[in-house]
C-alpha cells in the first residue's frame, strides 16, 4: 500500500482491528492504527468516513466494541480509572473550542491541573500564563470565553491542553468552526507545537498544513483506513480510486 | 480668524415630547384606545379611593382597644397589639429576644458573603452553613447552656414560616440536586430509584403529605415512639420541594451542550468533577429563575402547616380574630398576612434578578 514504516510494538497509540457500530451502521471497520511517539499524523476524507469517531475513540469519548486501542501503555476498557490515566496524557482540541463559558480564560487552563493533578494553584497558573503567552494572548487571561473572538478562543482551547502536560494532542477540525481569516492564526499555533515535536493526531480539510507538519497523511472513507503515504506521495501519486476523487474535489 | 456663530436650537416639536405627547401617543391614540382609557380610569376612580379611605384615612392607628375604632376604616390596633402573637406564635414573650438574635446573627453572619472585596467566600460560606444552623437551633430550642427549653410547639408566627422556609430550601436545593443528577445517571439503578422517588413526591398535594407526616405516620411507628411534629412536617416539605426542584435543575442540566460534557471528561475530570465544576455551576445559573420560582411558591407553601396544627402567621391570625375582643378583625388581620407574604416573595424575586445580572458572564451570544 505504501513504503510507510508502520511503527512495531514501540508505538504510543496502538489500534488493531478496531470496529464500532452506532446501532446497524458500521462506523469503522477494522482500524488498524499504529502511531509512533513524536508523529504528526493527518486524517483526512469525506463527511461520515469515521476519521473524528477515530480519534475520539483513542481518548474514550466514543467505545469501540471489537479490537483493541492501546494508548501509552494502556489499554483502553470498560475499566474507568483506566480511561482516567489515559485521558490525564491525551489533550484534545474541538471544533466548538468547548471553553466553559462560566470560567475565566485562566480558570480554564488552570482547572484541570489543580483539580486532576492537584497543582497548587500558584503553580497551576504559572503554567497556564506560560501557555497562553505561547499561544499569543496573555492579555486576556482574566476576560470571560464570550467576550474573545472565535480564533481566540481556539487557541486558549490549544493552551488549555497543553496545561495538562499531554504526551499526546488530538485535533477535532480545529478550523472547521471559524471565520477564514481566523484559520491562520490557530494553524500557526499548531504548527509551532508540531515543530516542538508533540505527537499530534489532527483531522482537518487544511491540505496545506498536512503539507507542511505531517509526517503521514491518512485517508478514511466509509469507515475505513483507504490510503497512507507521506504528504508527498499521498498529494502528488495518489494510489486509491477513492483518494484520487477525494482530492480531486478539494483540490482544484 | 473668522467668528462665526451657531442658529439657537430649534424646540423639538410639541406633539413628539413631553407629558401631552405620551398621553396622546399611549392613551388617546384611537377611539378603542380612547374608550379603553377612560373605562380603566373609571375602575381606577371606583376601586382606589374607598380602599385608600378604608386602609390610611380612616383608618385607626393608636390606642388599646377596639372601642377606640372608628367603624367606617380598618383598625390597625389588632395588628399591633397582636404583633407579637403574629412574628412569634405562642414563644414565650420574656424569651423573644432569642428569636431577634437569631435573626441578627443570620444577617450580621452572612453580610460578608455579600462584600465584594471579601476574598475567602466559598470557605467562610461553608463554615456558615454548618455553625449557623447549630447555633441556631440551640438559641431557638434552649433546653442547654442555660437556656430555657421552648418546645416546638410554642413556636409560630412569621418565624415558624421562615424556618421552614430556611430549612426546606436548604435541604430541598442539596437534594433536588442530586435527585436531578441520579435521574440523568448512566446506571439504571440508580435512574429508577430517582424516577420513582420524583414522580411519587410530584404526584401527591403537600396537603396531603403534611396531613400523612402528622396523622398518618404516628400510627405506623412504634408505641411511645414519636418525633417531634414540626419535624415531621419539616421532612415532608423538604422531600416534596426536593422533586420539584430537581426537575428544575435537571432542565438546566439539559441545556448543557454536549461539548461541556465532553471537554470535561476529556481533560479527566471524571463524573463528579465534570458535574460539580463545570455543568452544574452553568446550569443552576441558567435555572436562577426556575428556581426562585419554586421557592416562592415553597415559602408561601409553608402556610398549609395550619391543617395539621402548627400555629404559623397565617393559622396565629385566624387564632386571634377568633378572640371575643377582637371579633370581626379577620379582614385586617389577613390583609396583613398578605402584606408580609407579598414583601417576602417580592424580595426574593428582586433578588434573583441581580443575582441573573451579576453571574452574566456574557457568553450568551
Amino acid at each position: 500500500m505504501s513504503d510507510i514504516k508502520q511503527p512495531g510494538a514501540d508505538g504510543i497509540i496502538r489500534m488493531e482491528a478496531v470496529n464500532k457500530w452506532y446501532g446497524q451502521f458500521h462506523v469503522l471497520k477494522d482500524i488498524n492504527l499504529n502511531v509512533r511517539q513524536g508523529e504528526r499524523i493527518v486524517l483526512c476524507g469525506p463527511s461520515g468516513s469515521g476519521k473524528s469517531t477515530t480519534i475520539r475513540c483513542i481518548n474514550r469519548l466514543e467505545e469501540h466494541q471489537k479490537g483493541s486501542i492501546v494508548v501509552d501503555g494502556t489499554e483502553l476498557t470498560n475499566d474507568l480509572k483506566q480511561i482516567e490515566n489515559v485521558r490525564r496524557e491525551v489533550g484534545m482540541v474541538f471544533q466548538h473550542f468547548n471553553l466553559f463559558p462560566h470560567l475565566t480564560i485562566l480558570q480554564n487552563c488552570t482547572l484541570a491541573p489543580m483539580w486532576v493533578r492537584k497543582m497548587p494553584k500558584k503553580e497551576a497558573e504559572e503554567i497556564a500564563m506560560h501557555y497562553l503567552q505561547r499561544v499569543r494572548i496573555p492579555e486576556q487571561a482574566h476576560k470571560y470565553p464570550g467576550q474573545l473572538s472565535g480564533g481566540q478562543q481556539q487557541r486558549v482551547a490549544i493552551a488549555r491542553a497543553l496545561c495538562m502536560k499531554p504526551k499526546i494532542m488530538l485535533f477535532d477540525e480545529p478550523t472547521s468552526a471559524l471565520d477564514p481569516e481566523m484559520v491562520k492564526e490557530v494553524l500557526d499555533t499548531m504548527v509551532g507545537l508540531a515543530n516542538d515535536g508533540m505527537t499530534m493526531l489532527c483531522v482537518t480539510h487544511e491540505m496545506g498544513f498536512a503539507r507542511t507538519v505531517a509526517d503521514r497523511v491518512i485517508f478514511m472513507d466509509k469507515g475505513e483506513i483507504v490510503e497512507q503515504a507521506k504528504p508527498d506521495d499521498f498529494f502528488d501519486r495518489p494510489q486509491n480510486e477513492r483518494t484520487q476523487l477525494f482530492l480531486g474535489q478539494i483540490l482544484h | 480668524m473668522t467668528t462665526h456663530q451657531f442658529k439657537p436650537d430649534l424646540p423639538p416639536p410639541v406633539a413628539t415630547v413631553g407629558v401631552y405627547a405620551w398621553l396622546r401617543a399611549n392613551l388617546f391614540s384611537s377611539v378603542p384606545n380612547t374608550l379603553l382609557t377612560l373605562v380603566a380610569l373609571y375602575l381606577i376612580w371606583l376601586i382606589v379611593p374607598p380602599l385608600l379611605s378604608w386602609a390610611i384615612f380612616q383608618a385607626t392607628w393608636l390606642g388599646d382597644s377596639r372601642e377606640q375604632c372608628t367603624p367606617s376604616g380598618a383598625c390597625w390596633l389588632f395588628i399591633e397589639q397582636r404583633f407579637g402573637q403574629f412574628m412569634y406564635g405562642y414563644y414565650p414573650p420574656e424569651l423573644r429576644w432569642r428569636v431577634d438574635l437569631t435573626v441578627l446573627l443570620a444577617v450580621v453572619g452572612a453580610a460578608p458573603l455579600f462584600v465584594a472585596r471579601f476574598t475567602h467566600k466559598l470557605r467562610y460560606g461553608i463554615a456558615f452553613l454548618v455553625l449557623y444552623p447549630i447555633l441556631a437551633y440551640c438559641l431557638l430550642s434552649g433546653g442547654m447552656l442555660g437556656l430555657e427549653h421552648v418546645p416546638t410547639t410554642q413556636w409560630g408566627g412569621l418565624m415558624l414560616n421562615l424556618i421552614l422556609a430556611t430549612v426546606g430550601i436548604a435541604g430541598a436545593l442539596p437534594l433536588g440536586i442530586l435527585l436531578a443528577l441520579g435521574r440523568r445517571s448512566k446506571l439504571p439503578a440508580v435512574r429508577v430509584v430517582c424516577v420513582t422517588f420524583i414522580e411519587f413526591w410530584r404526584g401527591v398535594p403537600l396537603i396531603t403529605v403534611l396531613f400523612m407526616a402528622s396523622v398518618m405516620l404516628p400510627l405506623f411507628l412504634p408505641e411511645g415512639m414519636s418525633f417531634d411534629k414540626m419535624l415531621r412536617a419539616l421532612i415532608g416539605i423538604i422531600l416534596f420541594e426536593s422533586a420539584y426542584v430537581a426537575e428544575v435543575v435537571r432542565g438546566g442540566m439539559q441545556a448543557i451542550p454536549k461539548g461541556q460534557y465532553e471537554a470535561a471528561a476529556a481533560m479527566a475530570l471524571g463524573y463528579w468533577r465534570s458535574m460539580f465544576l463545570v455543568v452544574l455551576p452553568q446550569a443552576l445559573k441558567l435555572v436562577i429563575p426556575g428556581l426562585v420560582n419554586t421557592f416562592i411558591a415553597l415559602f408561601k407553601d409553608t402556610s398549609l402547616v395550619y391543617i395539621v396544627g402548627l400555629f404559623e402567621l397565617l393559622n396565629s391570625v385566624k387564632q386571634a380574630s377568633a378572640d371575643p375582643k377582637w371579633l370581626g378583625m379577620a379582614t385586617e388581620g389577613y390583609v396583613f398576612a398578605a402584606l408580609v407574604f407579598w414583601i417576602f416573595c417580592f424580595g426574593m424575586s428582586r433578588y434573583s434578578m441581580h443575582l441573573e445580572r451579576k453571574l452574566d458572564t456574557g457568553h450568551k451570544r
